[in-house]
């Protein structure tokens, strides 16, 4: 069982405490631990259930339910492929495939180096500017399948200018 | 806006009103040389960059000097989605459409400093190729009612509370803190409110339900966890007026006898969680959430609790399982939550939309709402028109509108003069309308009646090139994705329709399939344990009762008549329209398109392209970089 | 509690308005076929849908595990409707589910199979993928196998409503829902106690006990000495598994049985259990006299040591070094049986009888010594009996062997239940402080906690208390305040099974649907109907007193010495792990 560092401990500490008036606060927590964390890992479970009192096995069924938490550490840029009803009938299924093709890796999963995860989004409400696809954050509207390539790059591209 | 004054009691509010009501008049509707400039803040023009072109405007504002006379701020969602990003003029009401940074400069020197209009930004019917100037002069606009509850969207700015005021925020509940608990409930029952978020439930029943029982702690939660794909109706009502949701809970909080109201919010509409956070910060400042509210007895207080991606928490008491920190797997009913919900405690799950239409009701009066709709629906609907449609976007429509008025009145017609094929409701939990149906009147009953539902908005409109058994497919991948895991009927039964419906598209259906698919459905339906399993076949049994001819098709003749499942159509290279550019080559990712010998018709120099069928994976990735036209599906 | 007035299938009953129709139904004389509720019906999740009738005036079918009965309800259950609903229902699992059930395990007591007979179901029509299995057979106590897996839940609400440390749970969501400790991992590589009180409510082969028949088999083949012995607890319970009601006593027919399955010696582990005391009656006494280590706990039970281990592993000294009685019988066979009759112990091959899956894991500790080589749960003996072809209702009565490790007290019978064996340790310590005999012990439950009892014995003057609970959900109070330094306890009895081993998680199922004849308050009392069958035989019982065991007796003076003696020590007592990892790193 790996160990966390004692920095890791004081946050998740500190994000449990955030909740401490509220009533029934776990997914506030895990919610908080996804983004400051970063993921969920069985480690930081077992330090949620020692400070709330809910056993590991509960605490690990939500983060396994709900899409949002992971187990493992995400990709640096997120990209999420909206495959809501308007925007598959626009053509997002064939653009999420065309990311996969390009970075060789299936929805859920991660690039070897660590820099992309693709996701699959069921609607951020971006019907009107469909298909959508939503990059960290960042949504990009009318996407088509010959802008796959070029949106992979300026990311590539942000990477080798940071280096 | 720095600081928040206190609005201690029913005096202070009405003096706040009518002072901020002076301040909106004057901010819109003065003569005297004061301009506003609104930029809409809705999903798709922020993702179009309109906080640039708000930045833009306002730091031009300051460069110029003009700040004492100009205002520009966001507002919620116009609704007219596809010629966004929109910046609207005040007091003369131009709106300008698909605006974009580089025409920020124009509007400042040609309107705001010279007075006049930037034409060009100016919408053009593409019928009548009129133009308009004015918001009330667009066809789209002109058969909605966007007062109820998409109200203050494209007008107040959602961040700052004293807009709301000015468009009359709290008055509503003030009224309703005068009267008694039970009239408020009989003023919501009188005016036929229906929950908006896809069942239809009478919403003053719900409320009389917890009302009647004699516990002190109860809850009211509103319920923002819009899942629907294709759906934003509840997402673009908080954003664009998160105060009067707020006042809709509260309202509701009071008749119920809550204390506390909870709302609950996708994780993925992070703007409205912001907004809604800030509306309720500033109304606690303010006095008017926390203890004696108004001087009264009333106290309450707004939590916020956010989903983590699992549309099961949609429905209710998986929505309450959500907040108690459990995995989002629904209850069995008996008991209802009115009796026994968050906490055990008697609790009222309202959707979005359907508090929205509150303060609207105890301020104009259930008379006055009932006047709206039909028999059956009273009031108004939001809608999320989307997929084959030219005005893509947010429509809200008094019950009782045609399918035809909205997908061709409000909607634009189907673009590229494609033909219509269906408009589906109630996202997975509904159906789909046909040709046939196209002069049914909008209102729960019909749409049951007609095969469909009403759901809670999304209204997805599909043409001749979308293929309804891919469209049950999809809607079944979805379920089966979202589907909880806890009950046999739901978690198995819908993957082996899945199962089916895949072996189908791939061109290995029978007639047997569709006999099982039929005997699944009804089993799904009959057998699970919530609303999503219930209505999880719905789709499949639309499309097979109103597109027979299509199943047949692909289980019979092993065809897609529409072209779209992979297995059952090609893509070909037109030879006579082949430019020999080779631009589709070079996009294909499985290099399977070779050149020919043969000279190319138009182009004598170059060579006529084909893809060789074996290789190719249906990417469509030719058909898209092609200039010449010449590749077709088949 | 008020009456309703009902109708069910037309006709009109009066039940108590509290019931769900599940209940209301089965009092008046219907069955509703049912998986995923247990406890007869006061638990359920209603997940299974295999219960759903029609209830005239409620939309569509309804769940009726869950839904409560009221004043003019109409229910059908045998609708069309309602038929054709429960049969789909069953069908739609049994297309996700591993249909070996002629080679299954669970076969002749699975409810799914039962259930699948009582709806009529049909060949399969809904061909499909099926999920990803998972077969765990690494925990020596107990396996899981998710290709039988039908998601009732019993398995989660049970470890938390025993336990109360929620060893299961489910995992991912939709088709993909696996049941399982976390990251489904083996149960040995997470804190689960292998109590198998999961294993009692599984209606399928999902979670059943590790098998060890086959290891017996081939001991027997190769020649060896096969001795067998069983706990109380089977005794109290075996007669169930041959249509007998629960509350039967099978000693004499027990016996006989084993006396027909080829074993060199079939001895009562109430042998062991008296040995176990004079051990552990010693040791308290040393440690109240000494101001050692108090309160004593016992450590008897597997469970609870597995427990403590794991999440109590600082109040270690507190427990009893004693092994418990099965392991000190084997400990005492592979010596000085073994030396009485110029055997080596090699070829002696000891087989514990136990209603406990928890006792597999425990023989196989390294500290063990192997002095028992397998273990077999009561239903594993059942099956051993139906396999040789014996019909138990026609076995006579016989008797243990008595050749050196024949004679047992009743206070040795009593150590099934909870509370028998602080019982059964008074009487001996109270004798060696006062050299009077023992009275029964007044219990009564402690305020505020659920479950533990308490009692204040004077022994000529001295007062001290004493403790005893079941469940671990139960001993977690007394736990705390041990670790906080708060205990006003001398002695504590801690049994890892709610009622102690005849709740056991080896004993025959107990399953309403599987036994509709049985009246509802059996059901409610088995545990006490099975107490009822040891606490008869103890009161039956010449010899109630370990010390008064005269083959006890004969072993101290001429092999072991006396109580706590070097010997003893080496080959009755043990030791406890401090660092047992929790969520060990998964290989």
């Amino acid at each position: 069982m790996a160990h966390l560092q004692s920095s890791a401990v004081a946050l998740i500490t500190k994000i449990v405490n955030r909740y401490k008036d509220e009533p029934t606060p776990l997914m506030m927590i895990l919610e908080d631990v996804q983004k400051e964390y970063g993921y969920i890992p069985l480690e930081v479970q077992e330090l949620i259930s020692d400070l709330t009192g809910t056993p590991v096995s509960e605490i690990y069924g939500v983060v396994t339910f709900y899409s949002f938490f992971s187990l493992t550490p995400k990709g640096k840029y997120v990209i999420g492929v909206c495959l809501g009803t308007a925007c598959y009938v626009k053509g997002s299924q064939l653009i999420l495939d065309k990311f996969s093709q390009v970075l060789g890796i299936k929805s859920g999963e991660t690039t070897l180096d660590g820099l992309f995860t693709i996701d699959v989004l069921r609607c951020i409400g971006a019907c009107a500017i469909a298909p959508a696809v939503s990059i960290n954050g960042k949504v990009y509207p009318q996407v088509k399948v010959d802008d796959v390539v070029k949106i992979v790059n300026e990311y590539k591209n942000k990477e080798v200018e940071v280096r | 806006m720095t600081k928040i004054d206190v609005v201690a009691n029913e005096k202070q509010l009405l003096d706040k009103i009518s002072h901020c009501g002076a301040c909106l008049e004057k901010k819109f509707h003065c003569q005297d040389g004061h301009r506003a400039i609104v930029i809409c803040g809705g999903t798709g023009c922020l993702s179009s960059e309109s906080a640039e072109i708000l930045a833009k405007f306002k730091s031009l504002i300051e460069e110029k000097g003009i700040g004492d006379k100009v205002t520009a701020n966001i507002v919620g969602c116009f609704g007219f989605c596809s010629q966004g990003p929109f910046v609207k003029i005040f007091p003369e009401e131009t709106l300008y459409t698909k605006v974009k940074i580089a025409d920020v400069e124009e509007i400042i020197e040609k309107d705001i400093i010279g007075g006049g209009i930037v034409e060009r930004l100016l919408f053009v019917d593409p019928v009548t190729k009129q133009k308009a100037q004015k918001q009330h002069d667009i066809n789209f606009y002109k058969l909605q009612k966007r007062d109820v509850a998409l109200r203050g969207n494209g007008e107040i700015n959602p961040e700052d509370i004293d807009e709301a005021f000015g468009d009359g925020a709290f008055v509503a509940l003030n009224k309703a803190l005068h009267m008694t608990r039970q009239e408020v409930i009989n003023e919501v029952l009188k005016s036929g409110l229906r929950g908006r978020g896809g069942a239809g439930f009478p919403a003053g029943k719900k409320w009389q339900f917890a009302y009647n029982m004699n516990v002190e702690e109860k809850y009211i939660i509103c319920n923002g966890d819009e899942g629907d794909p294709g759906a934003f109706m509840d997402r673009s009502i908080i954003e664009g007026n998160p105060v009067n949701v707020i006042e809709g809970m509260m309202i509701a909080g009071y008749a119920i006898g809550a204390k506390n109201g909870y709302f609950y919010v996708r994780a993925e509409y992070p703007v409205a969680v912001e907004r809604l956070k800030k509306a309720i910060a500033e109304l606690e400042e303010a006095g008017l959430l926390g203890d004696h509210i108004l001087g009264t007895d009333f106290s309450f207080r707004c939590h916020i609790r956010l989903g983590a991606g699992a549309f099961v928490c949609g429905e209710e008491t998986a929505l309450l399982n959500s907040i108690e920190g459990k995995r989002g797997m629904p209850r069995p009913r008996p008991p209802f939550p009115a009796v026994k919900g968050l906490w055990d405690k008697p609790s009222v799950i309202n959707n979005v939309e359907t508090l929205a239409n509150v303060p609207f009701i105890l301020r104009e009066g259930a008379d006055h709402y009932a006047s709206f709709g039909t028999a059956d629906s009273k009031g108004t609907k939001v809608f999320a028109l989307g997929g084959k449609v030219n005005n893509v976007g947010l429509v809200e429509v008094p019950m009782g509108t045609t399918l035809r008025q909205l997908i061709f009145d409000i909607g634009g017609g189907i673009p590229n003069n494609k033909k219509f094929k269906a408009i589906q409701t109630g996202g997975p939990s509904g159906g789909c309308l046909t040709e046939k149906d196209l002069d049914t009147p909008i209102d729960y009953a019909s749409l049951i009646a007609h095969g469909s539902m009403m759901g809670s908005g999304g209204a997805i409109v599909m043409d001749e090139d979308n293929c309804m058994v891919d469209v049950a497919k999809f809607y079944m991948t979805f379920i089966t994705e979202e589907s909880c895991g806890k009950c046999s009927p739901c978690r198995i039964g819908t993957k082996r329709v899945l199962e089916i419906l895949t072996n189908i598209c791939d061109g290995k259906g029978t007639l047997q399939d569709l006999e099982n698919l039929k005997e699944l459905s009804s089993i799904i339906k009959a057998n699970s344990l919530c609303g999503l399993g219930q209505t999880a076949a719905n789709p499949i049994v639309s499309t097979m009762t109103a597109f027979p001819e299509e199943y047949r098709a692909h289980v019979v003749d092993h065809v897609c008549p529409a072209h779209v499942c992979k297995s059952m159509m090609q893509y070909h290279i037109v030879p006579e329209a082949c430019f020999g550019c080779g631009l589709c080559a070079r996009a294909c990712p499985t290099n399977t398109i070779v050149k020919t010998d043969a000279p190319s018709k138009k182009n004598p120099r170059l060579f006529i392209h084909e893809i060789n069928q074996k290789n190719c994976v249906k990417c469509g990735s030719c058909m898209a970089a092609c200039r010449f036209n010449a590749i077709i599906k088949k | 509690m008020s009456l309703v007035n009902i109708k069910i299938e037309g006709k009109p009953f009066q039940v108590d308005s509290g019931l769900t129709v599940l209940e209301a139904c089965r009092k008046c004389g219907f069955v509703i076929p049912s998986l995923c509720s247990f406890n007869h019906g006061k638990n359920s999740l209603a997940s299974c849908r295999v219960c759903l009738v029609e209830i005239k005036g409620a939309r569509g079918l309804s769940a009726s595990c869950v839904y409560p009965v009221s004043e003019g309800m109409e229910i059908s259950i045998s609708s069309q409707s309602a038929t054709e609903a429960r049969r789909a229902s069953v069908e739609l699992i049994l297309s996700n589910h591993e249909k070996n059930c002629l080679q299954c395990p669970k076969n002749g007591h699975c409810e799914l199979l039962h259930v699948a007979e009582l709806v009529g179901a049909r060949d399969q029509k809904y061909i499909g993928e099926f999920s990803e299995t998972t077969v765990d057979e690494i925990a020596p106590g107990i396996i899981r196998n998710t290709a039988k897996c039908i998601l009732c839940g019993r398995c989660i609400e049970r470890c938390k409503e025993a336990q109360g440390i929620s060893i299961l749970g489910y995992e991912n969501r939709g088709f993909h829902t696996i049941v399982g400790p976390v990251q489904n991992r083996s149960f040995a590589e997470s804190p689960c106690l292998q109590c198998g009180q999961c294993v009692n409510v599984c209606p399928t082969g999902a979670l059943m006990e590790h098998s060890e028949i086959d290891k017996v088999d081939q001991a027997i083949k190769a020649g060896k000495k096969v001795i067998v012995q069983t706990a109380p607890a089977v005794r109290a319970a075996i007669a169930e598994e041959f249509d007998e009601p629960i509350g039967t006593p099978g000693t004499g027919k027990m016996v006989a049985a084993l006396h027909r399955l080829g074993f060199y010696r079939v001895f009562d582990t109430n042998f062991g259990a008296d040995l176990t005391i004079m051990e552990e009656a010693n040791e308290l006494l040393h440690r109240i006299k000494n101001k050692g280590v108090l309160p004593q706990i016992t450590s008897c039970s597997p469970g609870w040591i597995n427990y403590m281990e794991y999440f109590y592993p600082q109040i270690i000294p507190h427990i009893s070094t004693c092994k418990s009685p099965h392991m000190m019988v084997g400990a005492i066979i592979k010596s000085y049986f073994a030396n009485s009759h110029n055997l080596n112990p090699d070829d002696i091959f000891v087989v514990s009888i136990m209603p406990c899956t928890a006792k597999k894991y425990e023989r196989s500790r390294p500290e063990m010594a192997h002095d028992v080589d397998a273990v077999l749960t009561t239903r594993e003996l059942a099956k051993l009996i139906r396999r040789a072809g014996i019909v138990w209702k026609k076995l006579p009565d016989e008797e243990f062997d008595s050749d050196l490790l024949g004679d047992y007290s009743g206070a040795g019978v009593i150590f099934g239940v909870t509370g028998g064996v602080m019982e059964a340790a008074l009487r001996t310590a109270y004798f060696w402080m006062t050299g009077k005999e023992y009275s029964a012990i007044e219990f009564h439950n402690v305020r505020g906690l659920e479950a533990v009892r308490e009692a204040s014995i004077d022994i000529d003057g001295t007062v001290i208390k004493v403790a005893v609970t079941s469940g671990m959900k139960n001993a977690k109070p007394l736990l705390d305040d041990i670790k906080n330094g708060k205990s006003p306890y001398a002695f504590i009895e801690i049994m890892g099974c709610p009622g102690g081993c005849i709740n056991g998680g080896g004993q025959p199922y107990v399953k309403p649907l599987l036994l509709p004849n049985e009246e509802d308050d059996i059901l409610d009392t088995y545990c006490k109907k099975r107490a009822s069958v040891l606490y008869s035989e103890d009161e039956r019982q010449v010899i109630r007193q370990s010390h008064n065991n005269k083959d006890i007796q004969r072993l101290y003076k001429e092999f072991l010495g006396e109580p706590g003696s070097e010997l003893a020590e080496e080959l009755l007592h043990t030791s406890y792990n401090a660092h047992r990892e929790k969520y060990p790193n998964k290989k």
